[in-house]
Protein backbone atom coordinates (compact mmCIF):
# COMPACT_ATOMS: atom_id res chain seq x y z
CA UNK A 1 0.00 0.00 0.00
CA UNK A 2 0.98 3.64 -0.32
CA UNK A 3 2.64 5.09 2.74
CA UNK A 4 4.10 8.39 3.84
CA UNK A 5 7.91 8.38 3.77
CA UNK A 6 10.15 11.07 5.13
CA UNK A 7 13.54 11.77 3.66
CA UNK A 8 15.25 13.29 6.67
CA UNK A 9 18.03 14.71 4.53
CA UNK A 10 15.55 17.02 2.80
CA UNK A 11 13.52 18.00 5.87
CA UNK A 12 13.91 21.75 6.54
CA UNK A 13 12.16 21.60 9.90
CA UNK A 14 9.74 24.27 8.66
CA UNK A 15 6.71 22.63 10.35
CA UNK A 16 4.52 23.29 7.29
CA UNK A 17 3.48 19.63 7.28
CA UNK A 18 2.00 20.17 10.74
CA UNK A 19 0.00 23.17 9.56
CA UNK A 20 -1.27 21.42 6.44
CA UNK A 21 -2.25 18.44 8.56
CA UNK A 22 -4.12 20.58 11.07
CA UNK A 23 -5.90 22.47 8.27
CA UNK A 24 -6.87 19.29 6.42
CA UNK A 25 -8.40 17.82 9.55
CA UNK A 26 -10.07 21.00 10.81
CA UNK A 27 -13.29 20.78 8.77
CA UNK A 28 -12.73 24.42 7.86
CA UNK A 29 -12.62 25.44 4.22
CA UNK A 30 -10.59 28.53 4.99
CA UNK A 31 -6.99 27.94 6.01
CA UNK A 32 -6.80 31.14 8.06
CA UNK A 33 -9.90 30.24 10.06
CA UNK A 34 -8.49 26.79 10.64
CA UNK A 35 -5.12 27.94 11.92
CA UNK A 36 -5.09 31.53 13.11
CA UNK A 37 -4.84 31.86 16.90
CA UNK A 38 -5.51 28.17 17.28
CA UNK A 39 -3.27 25.72 19.09
CA UNK A 40 -2.91 23.15 16.36
CA UNK A 41 -2.87 19.44 17.09
CA UNK A 42 -1.30 17.92 14.00
CA UNK A 43 -1.07 14.17 13.52
CA UNK A 44 2.36 14.55 11.95
CA UNK A 45 5.00 16.14 14.12
CA UNK A 46 8.49 17.45 13.64
CA UNK A 47 11.19 16.12 15.90
CA UNK A 48 14.26 18.26 16.23
CA UNK A 49 17.70 17.81 17.75
CA UNK A 50 20.82 19.89 17.15
CA UNK A 51 19.68 21.05 13.75
CA UNK A 52 18.51 17.61 12.60
CA UNK A 53 14.78 17.45 11.90
CA UNK A 54 12.35 14.79 10.78
CA UNK A 55 8.59 14.34 10.62
CA UNK A 56 6.85 11.51 12.45
CA UNK A 57 3.37 10.20 11.77
CA UNK A 58 1.62 6.82 11.92
CA UNK A 59 3.49 4.19 9.90
CA UNK A 60 0.34 2.14 9.34
CA UNK A 61 2.27 -0.95 10.47
CA UNK A 62 1.49 -4.33 9.00
CA UNK A 63 1.42 -5.76 12.52
CA UNK A 64 -0.05 -2.87 14.46
CA UNK A 65 0.26 -3.27 18.22
CA UNK A 66 -2.15 -0.36 18.64
CA UNK A 67 -4.98 -2.16 16.85
CA UNK A 68 -4.29 -5.54 18.42
CA UNK A 69 -4.12 -4.11 21.91
CA UNK A 70 -7.08 -1.71 21.56
CA UNK A 71 -9.49 -2.55 24.35
CA UNK A 72 -12.56 -0.97 22.80
CA UNK A 73 -12.29 -1.99 19.16
CA UNK A 74 -11.99 1.70 18.22
CA UNK A 75 -8.82 1.11 16.19
CA UNK A 76 -9.19 -0.97 13.06
CA UNK A 77 -7.38 -1.72 9.81
CA UNK A 78 -9.16 -0.85 6.59
CA UNK A 79 -7.27 -1.80 3.46
CA UNK A 80 -4.03 -1.21 5.27
CA UNK A 81 -5.00 2.15 6.75
CA UNK A 82 -5.30 2.23 10.52
CA UNK A 83 -8.42 4.13 11.45
CA UNK A 84 -9.63 5.47 14.78
CA UNK A 85 -13.32 5.59 15.65
CA UNK A 86 -13.30 8.43 18.16
CA UNK A 87 -16.86 7.68 19.08
CA UNK A 88 -15.87 4.24 20.35
CA UNK A 89 -12.56 5.20 21.95
CA UNK A 90 -12.78 5.46 25.73
CA UNK A 91 -9.34 7.03 26.19
CA UNK A 92 -7.54 4.20 27.99
CA UNK A 93 -4.37 5.03 25.98
CA UNK A 94 -3.29 1.41 25.64
CA UNK A 95 -2.42 2.33 22.04
CA UNK A 96 -0.22 5.20 23.26
CA UNK A 97 1.57 2.63 25.41
CA UNK A 98 1.86 0.27 22.43
CA UNK A 99 2.94 2.46 19.51
CA UNK A 100 6.69 2.12 18.87
CA UNK A 101 6.80 5.49 17.09
CA UNK A 102 4.81 7.57 19.54
CA UNK A 103 2.46 8.36 16.68
CA UNK A 104 -0.87 8.12 18.51
CA UNK A 105 -1.61 10.90 20.95
CA UNK A 106 -4.36 11.85 23.36
CA UNK A 107 -6.44 14.71 21.94
CA UNK A 108 -8.25 17.52 23.75
CA UNK A 109 -11.37 15.39 24.28
CA UNK A 110 -9.53 12.66 26.16
CA UNK A 111 -9.67 10.16 23.32
CA UNK A 112 -6.84 9.45 20.89
CA UNK A 113 -6.09 10.86 17.49
CA UNK A 114 -3.84 9.67 14.70
CA UNK A 115 -2.97 10.04 11.03
CA UNK A 116 -5.50 8.41 8.72
CA UNK A 117 -3.68 9.51 5.57
CA UNK A 118 -6.39 12.17 5.06
CA UNK A 119 -8.67 9.37 3.84
CA UNK A 120 -11.53 10.47 6.05
CA UNK A 121 -11.38 14.22 5.51
CA UNK A 122 -12.44 16.17 2.45
CA UNK A 123 -8.97 16.04 0.84
CA UNK A 124 -8.66 12.29 0.41
CA UNK A 125 -4.86 12.22 0.18
CA UNK A 126 -2.14 13.20 2.67
CA UNK A 127 -1.90 16.98 2.86
CA UNK A 128 1.40 16.98 4.76
CA UNK A 129 2.91 15.68 1.53
CA UNK A 130 1.29 18.44 -0.49
CA UNK A 131 2.47 21.08 1.95
CA UNK A 132 6.08 19.97 2.13
CA UNK A 133 8.05 22.62 0.19
CA UNK A 134 11.17 20.50 -0.23
CA UNK A 135 9.56 17.16 -1.18
CA UNK A 136 10.99 15.60 1.96
CA UNK A 137 7.63 13.94 2.62
CA UNK A 138 6.34 11.68 -0.10
CA UNK A 139 3.37 9.34 -0.45
CA UNK A 140 4.44 6.26 -2.35
CA UNK A 141 3.90 2.57 -2.95
CA UNK A 142 7.15 0.82 -2.07
CA UNK A 143 6.06 -2.80 -1.91
CA UNK B 1 -10.33 -28.66 8.94
CA UNK B 2 -12.69 -28.13 11.85
CA UNK B 3 -11.84 -25.48 14.41
CA UNK B 4 -13.63 -25.26 17.72
CA UNK B 5 -13.17 -22.33 20.09
CA UNK B 6 -14.33 -22.41 23.69
CA UNK B 7 -14.98 -18.84 24.80
CA UNK B 8 -16.02 -15.66 23.00
CA UNK B 9 -13.92 -12.93 24.51
CA UNK B 10 -10.76 -11.27 23.20
CA UNK B 11 -8.51 -14.36 22.89
CA UNK B 12 -11.30 -16.10 20.97
CA UNK B 13 -11.77 -13.14 18.63
CA UNK B 14 -7.99 -12.95 18.11
CA UNK B 15 -8.03 -16.67 17.34
CA UNK B 16 -10.80 -16.32 14.76
CA UNK B 17 -9.00 -13.45 13.04
CA UNK B 18 -5.76 -15.44 13.17
CA UNK B 19 -7.36 -18.51 11.60
CA UNK B 20 -9.05 -16.45 8.90
CA UNK B 21 -5.78 -14.77 7.93
CA UNK B 22 -4.65 -18.23 6.79
CA UNK B 23 -7.77 -20.31 6.20
CA UNK B 24 -10.77 -18.46 4.78
CA UNK B 25 -13.05 -21.43 4.39
CA UNK B 26 -12.98 -24.13 7.05
CA UNK B 27 -15.66 -24.30 9.67
CA UNK B 28 -15.11 -22.42 12.93
CA UNK B 29 -17.41 -23.19 15.84
CA UNK B 30 -17.55 -20.83 18.80
CA UNK B 31 -19.02 -22.06 22.07
CA UNK B 32 -19.56 -19.60 24.89
CA UNK B 33 -21.33 -19.47 28.22
CA UNK B 34 -22.07 -15.81 27.61
CA UNK B 35 -24.96 -15.13 25.27
CA UNK B 36 -24.33 -11.56 24.29
CA UNK B 37 -22.77 -9.36 21.62
CA UNK B 38 -18.97 -9.28 21.36
CA UNK B 39 -17.67 -6.91 23.99
CA UNK B 40 -14.49 -6.19 25.82
CA UNK B 41 -14.66 -6.69 29.57
CA UNK B 42 -12.46 -3.75 30.55
CA UNK B 43 -15.20 -1.51 29.15
CA UNK B 44 -17.79 -2.35 31.79
CA UNK B 45 -16.62 0.40 34.14
CA UNK B 46 -16.95 2.92 31.30
CA UNK B 47 -20.47 1.62 30.65
CA UNK B 48 -21.51 2.36 34.24
CA UNK B 49 -19.83 5.76 34.03
CA UNK B 50 -21.69 6.32 30.74
CA UNK B 51 -18.47 7.02 28.87
CA UNK B 52 -19.61 4.31 26.51
CA UNK B 53 -22.94 2.65 25.78
CA UNK B 54 -24.20 -0.82 24.93
CA UNK B 55 -24.13 0.27 21.30
CA UNK B 56 -20.63 1.77 21.32
CA UNK B 57 -18.97 -0.88 23.46
CA UNK B 58 -19.18 -3.56 20.80
CA UNK B 59 -15.63 -4.87 20.28
CA UNK B 60 -16.55 -6.13 16.83
CA UNK B 61 -19.53 -5.47 14.55
CA UNK B 62 -22.71 -7.44 15.19
CA UNK B 63 -22.30 -9.42 11.98
CA UNK B 64 -18.74 -10.43 12.90
CA UNK B 65 -19.45 -14.17 13.32
CA UNK B 66 -21.46 -14.22 10.13
CA UNK B 67 -18.77 -12.41 8.16
CA UNK B 68 -16.05 -14.67 9.56
CA UNK B 69 -18.21 -17.66 8.73
CA UNK B 70 -18.43 -18.92 12.32
CA UNK B 71 -21.09 -21.15 13.78
CA UNK B 72 -21.97 -20.10 17.32
CA UNK B 73 -23.31 -21.87 20.35
CA UNK B 74 -23.89 -18.97 22.72
CA UNK B 75 -25.26 -19.59 26.20
CA UNK B 76 -23.85 -23.12 26.08
CA UNK B 77 -21.10 -24.63 28.15
CA UNK B 78 -18.50 -27.23 27.30
CA UNK B 79 -18.50 -29.79 30.11
CA UNK B 80 -15.87 -32.13 28.76
CA UNK B 81 -13.14 -32.38 26.16
CA UNK B 82 -12.64 -35.90 24.82
CA UNK B 83 -9.16 -35.56 23.35
CA UNK B 84 -9.01 -39.20 22.23
CA UNK B 85 -11.99 -38.86 19.90
CA UNK B 86 -11.42 -35.12 19.43
CA UNK B 87 -14.86 -33.97 20.42
CA UNK B 88 -16.16 -31.49 22.97
CA UNK B 89 -19.33 -32.27 24.89
CA UNK B 90 -21.80 -29.52 25.71
CA UNK B 91 -24.06 -29.22 28.73
CA UNK B 92 -27.00 -30.48 26.65
CA UNK B 93 -24.89 -33.53 25.72
CA UNK B 94 -24.41 -32.34 22.16
CA UNK B 95 -21.05 -33.40 20.76
CA UNK B 96 -18.96 -31.23 18.46
CA UNK B 97 -15.95 -32.64 16.67
CA UNK B 98 -12.72 -30.69 16.22
CA UNK B 99 -9.41 -31.03 14.44
CA UNK B 100 -7.92 -28.06 16.29
CA UNK B 101 -9.32 -26.79 19.55
CA UNK B 102 -8.82 -23.40 21.25
CA UNK B 103 -9.43 -23.06 24.98
CA UNK B 104 -10.14 -19.42 25.76
CA UNK B 105 -12.13 -19.92 28.93
CA UNK B 106 -10.76 -16.86 30.70
CA UNK B 107 -10.92 -16.37 34.42
CA UNK B 108 -13.48 -15.82 37.12
CA UNK B 109 -13.57 -13.60 40.18
CA UNK B 110 -12.08 -15.09 43.31
CA UNK B 111 -14.51 -15.02 46.23
CA UNK B 112 -12.68 -14.99 49.56
CA UNK B 113 -14.03 -16.68 52.64
CA UNK B 114 -15.68 -14.12 54.86
CA UNK B 115 -17.99 -14.89 57.77
CA UNK B 116 -21.58 -14.26 56.69
CA UNK B 117 -20.81 -13.57 53.01
CA UNK B 118 -23.19 -16.23 51.75
CA UNK B 119 -26.16 -14.40 53.29
CA UNK B 120 -25.35 -11.04 51.67
CA UNK B 121 -27.84 -10.36 48.88
CA UNK B 122 -26.50 -7.11 47.45
CA UNK B 123 -23.11 -8.49 46.56
CA UNK B 124 -21.53 -8.25 43.16
CA UNK B 125 -18.44 -9.18 41.28
CA UNK B 126 -17.17 -6.84 38.53
CA UNK B 127 -16.05 -8.72 35.50
CA UNK B 128 -18.78 -9.37 32.97
CA UNK B 129 -21.41 -7.29 31.22
CA UNK B 130 -24.07 -8.99 33.34
CA UNK B 131 -22.17 -8.02 36.50
CA UNK B 132 -22.11 -4.40 35.35
CA UNK B 133 -25.76 -4.29 34.35
CA UNK B 134 -26.99 -5.76 37.62
CA UNK B 135 -24.74 -3.47 39.66
CA UNK B 136 -25.85 -0.44 37.65
CA UNK B 137 -29.50 -1.09 38.48
CA UNK B 138 -28.77 -0.81 42.21
CA UNK B 139 -26.86 2.46 42.06
CA UNK B 140 -28.77 5.37 43.55
CA UNK B 141 -27.59 8.52 45.28
CA UNK B 142 -28.42 7.30 48.78
CA UNK B 143 -26.35 4.13 48.55
CA UNK B 144 -23.06 3.39 50.28
CA UNK B 145 -20.80 1.15 48.26
CA UNK B 146 -18.19 -1.08 49.83
CA UNK B 147 -15.55 -2.50 47.51
CA UNK B 148 -13.19 -5.22 48.64
CA UNK B 149 -9.95 -4.94 46.65
CA UNK B 150 -7.86 -1.91 45.66
CA UNK B 151 -6.47 -3.43 42.49
CA UNK B 152 -7.35 -2.48 38.92
CA UNK B 153 -10.85 -3.90 38.99
CA UNK B 154 -11.78 -2.52 42.40
CA UNK B 155 -10.53 0.99 41.65
CA UNK B 156 -12.08 1.13 38.16
CA UNK B 157 -15.33 0.10 39.82
CA UNK B 158 -14.91 2.83 42.46
CA UNK B 159 -14.37 5.43 39.74
CA UNK B 160 -17.37 4.21 37.78
CA UNK B 161 -19.87 4.34 40.65
CA UNK B 162 -18.53 7.42 42.48
CA UNK B 163 -20.86 10.04 40.99
CA UNK B 164 -23.92 7.86 41.27
CA UNK B 165 -23.85 6.99 44.96
CA UNK B 166 -23.50 8.55 48.41
CA UNK B 167 -20.15 7.03 49.37
CA UNK B 168 -17.49 4.63 48.16
CA UNK B 169 -15.21 2.75 50.54
CA UNK B 170 -12.42 0.52 49.26
CA UNK B 171 -10.82 -2.00 51.62
CA UNK B 172 -7.66 -3.95 50.86
CA UNK B 173 -5.42 -6.25 52.83
CA UNK B 174 -2.37 -4.81 51.07
CA UNK B 175 -0.61 -1.75 52.46
CA UNK B 176 -0.98 0.11 49.19
CA UNK B 177 -3.22 0.37 46.14
CA UNK B 178 -2.47 -1.27 42.77
CA UNK B 179 0.43 -3.22 44.30
CA UNK B 180 0.96 -5.29 41.18
CA UNK B 181 1.53 -2.33 38.87
CA UNK B 182 2.74 0.67 40.89
CA UNK B 183 5.76 1.25 43.11
CA UNK B 184 5.55 3.10 46.45
CA UNK B 185 6.14 6.59 45.06
CA UNK B 186 3.60 6.03 42.31
CA UNK B 187 1.10 4.73 44.85
CA UNK B 188 1.44 7.87 46.96
CA UNK B 189 0.49 10.08 44.02
CA UNK B 190 -2.44 7.98 42.90
CA UNK B 191 -3.66 7.39 46.46
CA UNK B 192 -3.67 11.12 47.19
CA UNK B 193 -5.48 11.76 43.95
CA UNK B 194 -8.29 9.29 44.45
CA UNK B 195 -8.72 10.23 48.11
CA UNK B 196 -9.08 13.85 47.01
CA UNK B 197 -11.83 12.68 44.68
CA UNK B 198 -13.70 11.32 47.66
CA UNK B 199 -12.86 7.63 47.77
CA UNK B 200 -12.58 6.35 51.32
CA UNK B 201 -9.54 4.06 51.27
CA UNK B 202 -8.90 1.58 54.05
CA UNK B 203 -5.64 -0.28 53.52
CA UNK B 204 -3.79 -2.92 55.49
CA UNK B 205 -7.11 -4.24 56.75
CA UNK B 206 -9.69 -6.78 55.66
CA UNK B 207 -13.28 -7.76 56.24
CA UNK B 208 -13.63 -10.18 59.11
CA UNK B 209 -17.38 -10.66 58.94
CA UNK B 210 -20.27 -9.18 57.02
CA UNK B 211 -24.06 -9.07 57.23
CA UNK B 212 -26.69 -7.39 55.07
CA UNK B 213 -25.86 -3.89 56.35
CA UNK B 214 -22.50 -3.91 58.10
CA UNK B 215 -18.99 -5.13 57.54
CA UNK B 216 -16.69 -5.64 60.52
CA UNK B 217 -13.03 -5.23 59.67
CA UNK B 218 -10.11 -7.08 61.26
CA UNK B 219 -9.14 -3.81 62.93
CA UNK B 220 -12.52 -3.68 64.61
CA UNK B 221 -13.76 -0.85 62.39
CA UNK B 222 -17.39 -1.13 61.34
CA UNK B 223 -18.61 -0.01 57.92
CA UNK B 224 -22.24 0.48 57.05
CA UNK B 225 -22.98 -0.29 53.45
CA UNK B 226 -25.75 -1.05 50.95
CA UNK B 227 -23.85 -2.55 48.03
CA UNK B 228 -20.89 -4.90 48.35
CA UNK B 229 -18.48 -5.43 45.43
CA UNK B 230 -15.89 -8.19 45.56
CA UNK B 231 -12.80 -7.38 43.49
CA UNK B 232 -9.94 -9.24 45.12
CA UNK B 233 -8.62 -10.91 42.02
CA UNK B 234 -9.34 -13.59 39.48
CA UNK B 235 -8.63 -17.28 39.05
CA UNK B 236 -7.98 -18.88 35.69
CA UNK B 237 -10.65 -21.27 34.44
CA UNK B 238 -8.47 -24.34 34.04
CA UNK B 239 -10.87 -27.14 35.00
CA UNK B 240 -11.55 -28.38 31.46
CA UNK B 241 -7.86 -28.35 30.64
CA UNK B 242 -6.94 -30.19 33.84
CA UNK B 243 -9.57 -32.87 33.32
CA UNK B 244 -8.21 -33.37 29.83
CA UNK B 245 -4.75 -33.90 31.29
CA UNK B 246 -3.21 -30.76 29.82
CA UNK B 247 -0.22 -29.36 31.65
CA UNK B 248 -1.27 -26.58 33.97
CA UNK B 249 0.30 -24.53 36.68
CA UNK B 250 -1.68 -21.57 38.03
CA UNK B 251 -3.13 -21.51 34.54
CA UNK B 252 -2.78 -23.51 31.34
CA UNK B 253 0.78 -23.86 30.09
CA UNK B 254 1.38 -23.15 26.41
CA UNK B 255 4.40 -22.72 24.19
CA UNK B 256 5.21 -19.63 22.12
CA UNK B 257 2.83 -20.85 19.43
CA UNK B 258 -0.08 -20.91 21.85
CA UNK B 259 -0.09 -24.71 21.89
CA UNK B 260 -0.79 -26.70 25.06
CA UNK B 261 0.79 -30.04 25.93
CA UNK B 262 -1.67 -31.64 23.49
CA UNK B 263 -0.69 -30.99 19.86
CA UNK B 264 -4.25 -30.33 18.71
CA UNK B 265 -5.29 -28.12 21.60
CA UNK B 266 -4.32 -24.46 21.89
CA UNK B 267 -5.07 -21.97 24.62
CA UNK B 268 -4.88 -18.20 25.04
CA UNK B 269 -6.03 -15.34 27.23
CA UNK B 270 -6.57 -15.15 30.97
CA UNK B 271 -6.76 -18.95 31.36
CA UNK B 272 -3.11 -19.30 30.30
CA UNK B 273 0.35 -18.46 31.54
CA UNK B 274 2.74 -16.50 29.36
CA UNK B 275 6.47 -16.02 29.40
CA UNK B 276 7.29 -12.51 30.59
CA UNK B 277 10.42 -11.32 28.73
CA UNK B 278 11.15 -8.68 31.36
CA UNK B 279 11.33 -10.98 34.36
CA UNK B 280 12.35 -14.21 32.59
CA UNK B 281 9.57 -16.22 34.12
CA UNK B 282 6.15 -17.57 33.31
CA UNK B 283 3.04 -15.99 34.77
CA UNK B 284 -0.59 -15.20 34.14
CA UNK B 285 -0.69 -11.96 32.15
CA UNK B 286 -4.40 -11.24 32.35
CA UNK B 287 -4.24 -8.27 30.01
CA UNK B 288 -6.23 -7.55 26.91
CA UNK B 289 -3.37 -7.01 24.41
CA UNK B 290 -1.81 -10.27 25.58
CA UNK B 291 -5.10 -12.13 25.08
CA UNK B 292 -5.53 -10.83 21.55
CA UNK B 293 -1.93 -11.36 20.44
CA UNK B 294 -1.72 -14.87 21.85
CA UNK B 295 -5.16 -15.80 20.52
CA UNK B 296 -4.22 -14.53 17.08
CA UNK B 297 -0.88 -16.34 17.14
CA UNK B 298 -2.58 -19.59 18.14
CA UNK B 299 -5.19 -19.15 15.42
CA UNK B 300 -2.55 -18.72 12.73
CA UNK B 301 -0.73 -21.84 13.93
CA UNK B 302 -3.95 -23.85 14.23
CA UNK B 303 -4.63 -23.08 10.57
CA UNK B 304 -1.20 -24.28 9.50
CA UNK B 305 0.58 -20.93 9.47
CA UNK B 306 3.69 -20.24 11.45
CA UNK B 307 3.70 -17.51 14.06
CA UNK B 308 5.49 -17.06 17.36
CA UNK B 309 4.41 -14.81 20.19
CA UNK B 310 7.57 -14.35 22.20
CA UNK B 311 7.54 -10.82 23.52
CA UNK B 312 4.81 -10.80 26.13
CA UNK B 313 5.16 -8.59 29.19
CA UNK B 314 2.98 -6.85 31.74
CA UNK B 315 1.51 -3.64 30.28
CA UNK B 316 -1.12 -1.44 31.86
CA UNK B 317 -2.61 1.84 30.80
CA UNK B 318 -5.39 3.33 32.82
CA UNK B 319 -6.95 6.50 34.04
CA UNK B 320 -8.43 6.91 37.51
CA UNK B 321 -10.55 9.99 38.15
CA UNK B 322 -8.76 11.86 35.37
CA UNK B 323 -5.21 10.91 36.34
CA UNK B 324 -3.50 8.76 33.78
CA UNK B 325 -0.84 6.14 34.35
CA UNK B 326 1.04 3.68 32.18
CA UNK B 327 3.26 0.87 33.35
CA UNK B 328 5.20 -1.86 31.60
CA UNK B 329 7.62 -4.65 32.34
CA UNK B 330 9.25 -5.41 35.67
CA UNK B 331 10.90 -3.15 38.19
CA UNK B 332 14.15 -4.83 39.18
CA UNK B 333 17.30 -2.93 38.30
CA UNK B 334 18.66 0.59 38.35
CA UNK B 335 16.20 3.44 38.19
CA UNK B 336 15.99 6.84 36.58
CA UNK B 337 13.39 8.85 38.48
CA UNK B 338 11.81 12.15 37.53
CA UNK B 339 9.18 13.55 39.82
CA UNK B 340 7.85 17.10 39.64
CA UNK B 341 7.37 19.39 42.60
CA UNK B 342 3.63 19.02 43.13
CA UNK B 343 4.01 15.31 42.65
CA UNK B 344 1.41 14.99 39.93
CA UNK B 345 3.85 13.85 37.25
CA UNK B 346 6.04 10.88 37.93
CA UNK B 347 8.36 8.89 35.73
CA UNK B 348 10.53 5.95 36.65
CA UNK B 349 12.53 4.00 34.09
CA UNK B 350 14.09 0.73 35.25
CA UNK B 351 17.09 -0.68 33.41
CA UNK B 352 19.49 -3.55 33.87
CA UNK B 353 22.43 -4.84 31.82
CA UNK B 354 21.94 -2.08 29.24
CA UNK B 355 18.33 -3.02 28.64
CA UNK B 356 15.21 -1.12 29.61
CA UNK B 357 13.18 -3.51 31.77
CA UNK B 358 10.20 -1.50 32.82
CA UNK B 359 8.66 1.89 33.50
CA UNK B 360 6.02 3.67 35.49
CA UNK B 361 4.69 6.98 34.20
CA UNK B 362 1.95 8.98 35.87
CA UNK B 363 0.57 12.13 34.32
CA UNK B 364 2.20 12.91 30.98
CA UNK B 365 2.05 9.60 29.11
CA UNK B 366 2.66 10.99 25.62
CA UNK B 367 4.75 8.81 23.28
CA UNK B 368 5.50 6.29 26.05
CA UNK B 369 5.16 3.50 23.47
CA UNK B 370 8.72 4.35 22.40
CA UNK B 371 9.84 3.11 25.83
CA UNK B 372 7.71 0.00 25.39
CA UNK B 373 9.51 -0.64 22.12
CA UNK B 374 12.89 -0.51 23.88
CA UNK B 375 11.72 -3.21 26.28
CA UNK B 376 9.85 -5.34 23.75
CA UNK B 377 12.70 -5.40 21.25
CA UNK B 378 15.43 -5.62 23.92
CA UNK B 379 17.27 -2.71 22.37
CA UNK B 380 20.78 -2.25 23.77
CA UNK B 381 20.69 1.14 25.44
CA UNK B 382 24.26 1.81 24.30
CA UNK B 383 22.95 1.92 20.74
CA UNK B 384 20.69 4.87 21.46
CA UNK B 385 21.02 8.21 23.22
CA UNK B 386 19.65 7.00 26.54
CA UNK B 387 20.28 10.32 28.30
CA UNK B 388 18.11 12.06 25.72
CA UNK B 389 15.31 9.53 25.76
CA UNK B 390 15.22 9.45 29.57
CA UNK B 391 13.97 12.99 29.50
CA UNK B 392 11.42 12.53 26.72
CA UNK B 393 10.54 9.58 24.47
CA UNK B 394 11.66 10.52 20.95
CA UNK B 395 12.99 8.97 17.78
CA UNK B 396 15.90 11.42 17.69
CA UNK B 397 17.49 9.23 20.37
CA UNK B 398 17.81 6.46 17.79
CA UNK B 399 20.34 6.25 15.01
CA UNK B 400 19.89 8.02 11.71
CA UNK B 401 19.84 4.60 10.08
CA UNK B 402 16.91 3.51 12.24
CA UNK B 403 14.89 6.59 11.31
CA UNK B 404 15.76 6.17 7.64
CA UNK B 405 14.51 2.60 7.74
CA UNK B 406 11.34 3.23 9.70
CA UNK B 407 10.24 6.74 8.72
CA UNK B 408 12.10 6.91 5.43
CA UNK B 409 11.33 3.41 4.18
CA UNK B 410 14.99 2.85 3.26
CA UNK B 411 15.75 -0.85 3.01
Amino acid sequence: MKRIYVNEKWCLGCHLCEYYCAYANSNESDMVKALKNIKIRPKIKIEELNGVTSAVSCRHCNEPYCVKGCISGALSINEGVINIDKNKCIGCFTCVLSCPYGAIEPDEDGVVDKCELCMKNSFGSPQCVKGCPNNAIVYEERG
Amino acid sequence: MKYVIIGSSIAAIGCIEGIRSVDKKSEITVISKEDTFIYSRPLISYLIEEKTSLEKMRYREDDFYEKQNCKTYLGREVIKINDKNKVVILNNNEKIAYDKLMIATGSRPFIPEIKGIEKVKNKFTFMTLDDALSLKKKLTENKNVLILGAGLIGLKCAEAVMDKVKSVTVVDLAKRILPSILDEDGCKIVTKHIENKGVNLILDDSIDSIDEKNAILKSGKEIEYDIFVIAVGVRANTELAKETGLKTNRAIITDEKGKTSNKDIYAAGDCTESYDITSDDTKVLALLPNAYLKGETAGINMAGGDKTYDNAMPMNSLGLFGLHMVTAGSYEGESYIDINENETNYKRLIYKNNLLKGFIIIGDVRRCGIYTKLIREKIDLRQIDFELIKDKPQLMAFSRKYRDETLGGVK
